[in-house]
């Protein structure tokens, strides 16, 4: 304690706020209990099965097209999200209009709903005989039970994600900002491009890192409408459940930890582009 | 030259400005100055055309820029908060007003630089282009707003509250510099400000403003030695006011006859003001406030003397010579206004 600038006590600076070591190491306890400790479970549970089998089942054709049907369909939604959601989230803070409160718990309700609630609307919409795919099936445009009904499904479970990460970061760009560049003679598109978007940019990534996550694990609402035709519509998740009813426990366990994997160094990734991003902004 | 010809301007059901005609030359220094809520700032925005009026016209030399937008007037602005925009280099900031001009009429990547280093030289930042707005102190982020206003090379000047953010020192250093950069560039400016020290020192004309309208323009002399309402002899510097009758050219406080001159005033209820400067002590039968003592300290190079008159609910304050020998407190002094104004009583 008395040595602060000593070397041995590089991670102790002195600071006004107390209580490092106790709630650090709380923090890494109980993301241990709650986090690792399953995810280490599963690695485990894996690593027993022998390297030739784990690439075997892990990389068999079917497994590799459900990958690229998880990461593709969530990758595809999140861009989606955060397009749209960006636009939600500007209406909200930018306008006020009777209902706004009404809307803003809209925004919400993805959260809340069961998925397999959402799952089943959303097929009942977009089914060939459904309210809306009834008429665009005579166009020729199918929805439910190809890849555009999962990504929609997905859409729908990723969007509060978006909005309420970019949120206050937009209430708090201020409108003056804005005004600033119109007085320094710049056009709406200009503002935009060169003083909004850069300043909402990382919340914006944050908002898509977690609709893509969430996109990735999205099991209930995706079921229903996708088909489920294996090599085709077959998500990941399901392909893990569908391994576990039929008691092969270690072709689960070796999707699961080729998803989990891949889904850390996408989120590592996204991290690092942030902090390299608010590292320019000096902040 | 600008011209403000009968603007008015209503937010839903609040009049924020009501008639407003107001002319300023090349080369002026304006404050605009009132309380918060007084339309200063609508103003402002008005003439800079961020924000448009009901009715009325602006006039920039002649031409009529009611409906031009803010982009196309010309106008160099200095927000409060500074608005500098947090992902863009101090340098960057600066050129932003050049790099986002048309093709045509845009300068090459080397001159927007070049002319960026300039302009931070002149704001005495030279060699700190490269920092981010929040590795800045608060009077330097002003200062590179202020650069970057500057950039595009604006016929107008207008700084909304340019010094509220910043601490005593760094406020009266920078005002002065202003001052300064204003007269080395020929700009013509208006800053709105609150605070009517600032007012009274930098501008060359003053814009006293409440209620949305305006209540005098004049220099600083004017506006403190010959207020035009009993509000700008309120607002502009230290005042005492006083409830007073006059009847036949003689001013009463109660049944106290003071030895004051009210020649031409109409008999009625007024308000007698003065300065706390404007006073001389007086024998106790002259013709003047009796107060008592209640707080004395020390002002500068003055003694502020605060009294309380009788049954009046606000104190007197009156400012004396440190030289002199400071009453005590307790002490009953009779306060005789060397130099006052009196304004009758109306309804507001």
């Amino acid at each position: 304690m008395n040595r602060p600038f000593s070397k041995r006590n590089r991670w102790r600076q002195p600071s006004v706020l107390p209580g490092f070591g106790l709630t650090f190491g709380f923090s890494l306890g109980w993301l241990t209990l709650i986090v690792l400790i399953p995810l280490a479970t599963i690695f485990l549970k894996s690593a027993g099965m022998g390297w030739s089998d784990f690439i075997k089942v892990g990389f068999s054709e079917r497994a590799v097209a459900a990958y690229r049907l998880s990461f593709g369909t969530a990758a595809a939604a999140g861009l989606v999200n955060a397009i749209f959601g960006l636009l939600v989230a500007w209406v909200l803070v930018r306008y006020s209009f009777p209902g706004k409160k009404i809307v803003n718990a809209l925004v919400d309700l993805p959260f809340a709903l069961p998925t397999a609630v959402a799952g089943i609307a959303l097929t009942a919409l977009y089914a060939p005989n459904g309210w809306i795919g009834q008429y665009l099936d005579p166009l020729g445009i199918k929805i439910a039970f190809t890849r555009i009904g999962i990504i929609i499904a997905l859409v729908f479970i990723g969007l509060p994600f978006v909005v309420r990460s970019v949120e206050p970061v937009l209430a708090d760009l201020g409108k003056d900002v804005e005004e600033a560049a119109a007085t320094l003679g710049a056009t709406r598109r200009q503002t935009f491009t060169r003083v909004i978007f850069p300043a909402i940019g990382p919340a914006l990534l944050t908002g898509f890192a977690l609709a893509f996550a969430r996109g990735v694990g999205e099991y209930g609402s995706v079921i229903f409408i996708s088909g489920n035709m294996p090599g085709k519509t077959e998500i990941a998740p399901l392909l893990i459940v569908t391994q576990l009813e039929q008691y092969a426990y270690d072709g689960a366990t070796a999707i699961a930890t080729v998803m989990m994997i891949a889904s850390f160094a996408i989120l590592l990734g996204i991290n690092l582009v942030q902090a390299w991003s608010r590292g320019r902004a000096g902040a | 030259m600008i011209t403000v010809q009968n603007i008015s301007k209503r937010f839903g059901d609040y009049p924020a400005l009501h008639n407003i005609n107001l002319t300023i030359e090349p080369g002026e220094f304006i404050a605009l100055l009132g309380p918060s809520g007084s339309g200063k700032t609508t103003l402002m925005r008005i003439i800079a055309g961020l924000e448009f009026q009901d009715s009325g016209h602006v006039l920039f030399d002649g031409e009529d820029v009611s409906t031009r937008k803010v982009a196309e007037r010309g106008v160099g602005f200095v927000f409060q908060h500074y608005a500098l925009f947090k992902h863009m280099t101090v340098a960057e900031n600066v050129a932003f007003g050049l790099s986002v001009r048309k093709r045509k009429d845009r300068p090459s990547k080397i001159d927007i630089k070049a002319r960026a280093e300039e302009l931070l030289g002149l704001v005495q930042l030279g060699g700190l282009g490269n920092r981010y707005p929040a590795q800045l102190s608060g009077g330097q982020r002003q200062r590179v707003a202020l650069a970057r206003a500057l950039a595009v090379e604006p016929q107008l000047l207008l700084l909304d509250e340019p010094f509220g953010a910043l601490d005593a020192k760094v406020r009266k250093d920078l005002r002065r510099w202003l001052r300064g950069l204003h007269e080395q560039m020929g700009l013509t400016s208006i800053f709105v400000t609150h605070d009517q020290e600032e007012a009274l020192e930098l501008a060359d004309r003053i814009v006293v403003m409440d209620h949305g309208v305006i209540e005098q323009v004049g220099t600083a002399e004017q506006v403190y030695m010959e207020p035009a309402s009993p509000f700008v002899s309120d607002f502009v510097g230290e005042i005492n006011r006083v409830d007073v009758t006059v009847t036949n050219g003689l001013i009463r406080l109660n049944d106290r006859q003071l030895d004051i001159a009210a020649n031409g005033y109409a008999d009625g209820p007024a308000q007698l003001h003065f300065r706390p400067h404007d006073v001389e002590l007086a024998g106790a039968d002259a013709g003047g406030l009796p107060i008592i003592v209640s707080n004395l300290f020390r002002k500068g190079g003055k003694w502020r003397v605060e009294g309380q008159c009788g049954t009046l609910d606000r104190v007197i304050e009156i400012d004396l010579d440190a030289t002199d020998t400071p009453p005590h407190v307790g002490a009953e002094l009779v306060v005789r206004p060397t130099k006052s104004r009196i304004f009758h009583t109306t309804g507001r």
